[in-house]
């Protein structure tokens, strides 16, 4: 039974709808860690940092795409990414990366200590990411 | 009396002035349906958002550990208008309706005894704005140099709003725009941003009974998605803007182009009067001219 495995999978970004399909599993990066969401899943909401998602099709094709802060709903009948900005894996490219990141560090000047740790953590993360995405 | 060249000359500029408004109004059209797609495709994220928000509220709302930004800081006396415009005119009375909305509003607070202050998002709200409270305009974004509306460009308005709420310089915080009903009608709309109004979006959450867990916790999500949900309304607002500027910008350009096509054709009608009177002139003068023989 392929149908009851699969679930419905959103991932919206304020711009667009990005995805809208059957799943079987999809890998979020929630910030206490990655998850991975299978169908009935207990209903969770939580935040997540920027990372990649995982999505497995209910046809078996895997897809990933990179996602930048937001949230996540998780129910048993279906799973809603609300990502603050949301790519493609392949239509990533470095310069946006970088941009990105060099406007995190602006806001590190004049930050308090709590954000300061925040934003750095955020850096890392970017960095990470861009090594992970795109190989030098 | 205008002799026939001036009137050749004057059919000849209306014909252009009917040209480039004929141009302006199918940019209008190419740009208002982009403009409606654009809004068309940010529509879910802001519904699932306010879904989504009215459900942790539920829940945070049962422990009194909502945040500022939702619950406001208890007093109405300094309000933030944030009033959003277009940035270039040519579009009817598409500005002017917003700031008129802004200004009674503005009115009203100053008259029951309230501080006010604004923020002009679009150079034209600005400019008809200045004029007469230039001393509470505090700050204005110029968005002339975007050629598409992101979420980032709405996400700095937030930020900059955040931002002033934190440091306690208003209470109240209301966004001013046009909202897109139709090609014909924009209606310049007032709405609610801090404190949240969680008023319509409470009632139809109601039926997600489902007891969520929460990572980290309710708190903690409610905190960093009520920013975020400022953020998305007003990108919401900036693109009903869009969409609104360019319908009232093509029904306007319509009028242009039919009045002047109405003016050319009463421009005609005298020119050809008067070069058929020049003709009987010129008739009679030979005529009589003959009979004198």
């Amino acid at each position: 039974m392929v149908m009851a495995n699969s679930f419905n999978f959103e991932l919206v970004s304020p711009e667009r709808l990005l995805l809208s399909e059957q799943v079987t599993e999809v890998v979020i990066p929630a910030t206490e860690g990655e998850m991975t969401v299978m169908a009935n899943h207990a209903p969770t909401m939580t935040t997540i940092k920027p990372g990649i998602v995982t999505v497995k099709t209910a046809d078996g094709k895997a897809d990933r795409f990179v996602v930048f802060g937001g949230f996540a709903d998780i129910l048993p009948t279906g799973c809603t990414l609300l990502a603050e900005s949301a790519v493609h894996v392949d239509e990533l490219d470095r310069t946006a990366l970088e941009k990105r990141i060099d406007a995190a560090r602006a806001e590190l000047d004049g930050a308090g200590d709590e954000k300061k740790t925040r934003v750095d953590q955020f850096i890392a993360e970017l960095t990470k990411l861009g090594e992970i995405v795109i190989p030098a | 009396m205008p002799s026939l060249k001036d009137l050749k000359n004057r059919i000849a500029s209306v014909k252009a002035t009917q040209k480039i408004t004929k141009a302006m109004k199918m940019v209008a059209a190419a740009k208002l349906r982009r403009a409606q797609e654009a809004a068309e495709a940010a529509r879910p994220y802001s519904q699932r958002m306010a879904a989504v928000l009215a459900n942790i509220a539920q829940a945070v709302g049962a422990d009194d550990g909502a945040p500022a930004l939702m619950t406001g800081t208890g007093k109405d006396d300094t309000h933030l208008l944030v009033v959003c415009t277009a940035e270039r005119g040519l579009c009817g009375g598409f500005n002017s309706q917003i700031a008129r909305h802004a200004r009674d509003h503005v009115r009203k607070l100053l008259a029951a005894g309230k501080t006010v202050k604004i923020i002009c998002v679009g150079k034209k709200g600005f400019d008809i704005l200045r004029r007469e409270y230039a001393s509470l305009i505090i700050d204005r974004v110029d968005l002339r140099e975007v050629k598409k509306i992101g979420f980032q460009n709405a996400d700095q308005i937030g930020h900059k709003v955040i931002a002033l709420f934190e440091k306690g310089e208003f209470d109240v915080c209301t966004l001013f725009y046009s909202e897109f009903k139709s090609v014909i009608a924009q209606i310049p709309t007032a709405q609610q941003l801090i404190p949240a109004s969680a008023g319509p979006v409470a009632v139809e959450a109601s039926d997600a009974s489902a007891v969520y867990e929460y990572e980290p916790d309710a708190g903690a999500i409610l905190s960093d998605l009520i920013p975020r949900n400022i953020s998305v309304q007003i990108f919401r607002a900036l693109l009903e803007n869009v969409a609104g500027e360019m319908g009232a910008k093509m029904s306007a350009m319509d009028n242009a182009t039919r009045n002047a096509g109405d003016m050319i054709n009463k421009l005609t009608l005298s020119y050809n009067r008067q070069r058929q009177a020049q003709i009987t002139k010129e008739l009679i003068e030979i005529i009589s001219g003959a009979e004198a023989l």
